[in-house]
């Protein structure tokens, strides 16, 4: 067994362990903290699959700002304290079904890929990563590159409008 | 490492937050259980343009689009939950059945 496969299962472990974390607390603020675990984890995975730039963008966007906005809006909005009693939806049968679902679904796509194998080395991706990656945004991926500026500039908008008090209620407070 | 050891660790981390988007009443948790969804789907890019049958920078590419769109979709998504808040005063999920306030 060597370093890498050693350094992917503790990442693998670190991963899933942060998800079935997330899934058994009931303080939600703990719940976003075991995502962060996640996604750290992910990102190195990145590292491992020679994608530094993309860890580099994980541990900014999710670890950073995503977590922080997610505890922002949890700290905005009021929480019950009845919250422990009943954290999910429905009762034990919507559980169990959902549950069993969610297996079955992954039982079924695991069939398809347990023998997934294109014979591909990992050696051709090597070095100079955010180069390549700038190079190909802003040669190939030129017109996708500005699509996604325009869609952060909606989102934007769009959540200043949606966020923001209207006149009626304001008013009505 | 092979490709299908990442795959089945993206797939056990997409039934994870499959699982949460289901059953979690809390509105942000939804929210966070499908980024951790997207997240998954991200490591299949950068695994195949790792591992698969043409090895190259364009899976990484395409991942970046991903995380992009995923923190758009979590700024609209929670700016509609502030929003619903406001006008209801809870952020349960099963609450929110009607489309009038």
């Amino acid at each position: 067994m060597s370093g890498t496969d050693i350094a992917f299962f503790l990442l693998a472990l670190a991963a899933i362990a942060g998800g079935v974390t997330m899934l058994q607390l009931t303080n939600v603020v703990h719940m976003v903290i075991a995502l962060v675990m996640t996604f750290v984890g992910i990102a190195g995975l990145y590292v491992l699959l020679s994608a530094e730039f993309v860890a580099v963008v994980q541990v900014l966007i999710y670890s950073g700002a995503i977590t922080i906005i997610m505890l922002f809006a949890i700290m905005l909005t009021r929480h019950h304290t009845d919250e422990r009693e009943r954290p999910t939806t429905g009762g034990v049968w919507h559980k169990a079904v959902a549950a069993l679902s969610v297996i079955a679904f992954g039982l079924a796509v695991y069939f398809g890929i347990r023998q997934l194998d294109f014979g591909a080395d990992g050696s051709a991706l090597s070095g100079d990563n955010a180069k390549a990656i700038g190079k190909s945004l802003y040669s190939y991926y030129t017109i996708p590159f500005e699509i996604v500026s325009v869609i952060l500039l909606v989102a934007l908008i769009g959540a200043i409008v949606l966020a923001k008090k209207d006149g009626k209620g304001a008013e009505d407070e | 490492m092979t490709l299908s050891a990442y795959l089945a660790l993206a797939l056990i981390l997409f039934c994870i937050g499959l699982y949460g988007a289901l059953t979690k009443r809390n509105t942000v948790i939804v929210l966070i259980c499908i980024e951790l969804m997207l997240n998954a789907a991200n490591i299949n890019f950068v695994a195949f343009a790792k591992y698969g049958a043409h090895p190259s920078v364009h899976g990484h590419v395409f991942a970046l689009f991903a995380i992009a769109v995923a923190a758009a979709e979590a700024a609209v998504g929670l700016a509609a939950l502030i929003a619903f808040y406001r006008s209801r005063k809870t952020v349960q999920v099963d609450e929110a059945n009607s489309l009038k306030h």
